[in-house]
């Protein structure tokens, strides 16, 4: 079992690299039970997209390439 | 796309001036410095207007030539020796995420986060970017590097390792610093003033 430090630490590394599935796994249910984390989670998904918005064509490349 | 003409040309570099210079500030942290890059930049953009392929958008293509202008600044910083070395505020920042969490690792009761609502209307919401603004100046500066030259500028961690010449262990350890202080500042920023 993870705690919320932990658990904030594999959310932020997740943009930053590919978890292992143990990884993934502790993660998933964390969240699944952690309202406060699930929040934060979803936070740094925000902060990880602001940073795409900062150029103004950045979200057009993005779709041309989908 | 054809590559606009002069006049439009000039127009559009006008236009996303503004962006440029606050994209190179929350880069290199000092305003003299994003100033010379950004005009360094728009030169460039006129000079070589014939390497513009017309693939990207023109925007985009001026916004290249600012981040590899902002790479240059930043090794000329580190040679010159004006950065901080990282563990200096490795310890103090440790301190900084040990007040969000209590002994057992699970958040602090204040600390805890809360919604901020859908993302766009963050996105759309002109005050969102200001606070977004004020918390990465707010950042040590070590840590600010590493977050925008991975959320901004969307470098690998191993490039920016080889950047900053840290292991990519520490990358990690101080991105998530990063987002963490972020997301409390924006938290404290942006929804005291929104209640206001």
């Amino acid at each position: 079992m993870i705690m919320c430090r932990r658990a904030t630490e594999l959310m932020s590394q997740r943009l930053d690299r590919p978890l292992a599935w143990p990884e993934r796994l502790s993660l998933r249910f964390h969240l699944a039970m952690c309202g406060a984390c699930s929040q934060c989670n979803r936070q740094f998904d925000l902060l990880h997209e602001a940073g795409k918005r900062f150029e103004p064509a950045a979200q057009v490349q993005e779709q041309e390439r989908e | 796309m054809s590559i606009p003409p002069l006049d439009d040309r000039m127009q559009r570099l006008t236009a996303v001036r503004p962006r440029l210079l606050s994209f190179a500030r929350l880069h290199l942290r000092h305003h003299a410095q994003a100033e010379d890059a950004v005009q360094d930049t728009l030169e460039a953009a006129i000079e070589k207007q014939d390497s513009f392929s017309g693939r990207s958008g023109y925007e985009t293509w001026v916004f290249g030539i600012l981040k590899y202008k902002i790479l240059d600044t930043m090794r000329a910083q580190k040679r010159q020796g004006t950065w901080q070395p990282l563990e200096d505020e490795g310890e103090a920042d440790d301190d900084a995420i040990d007040r969000l969490f209590q002994q057992n690792g699970r958040w602090l009761k204040e600390a805890r986060p809360v919604s901020w609502g859908e993302p766009e209307a963050a996105f759309e919401n002109e005050l969102f970017w200001q606070v977004f603004d004020a918390c990465m100046i707010a950042l040590p500066d070590n840590v600010a590097r590493a977050f925008s030259l991975r959320e901004l500028m969307g470098l690998s961690t191993e490039e920016i390792c080889r950047e900053l010449g840290i292991k990519e262990n520490n990358c990690w350890v101080i991105l998530h610093r990063a987002r963490l202080r972020l997301r409390a500042c924006i938290e404290q920023g942006w929804l005291t003033e929104e209640a206001s």
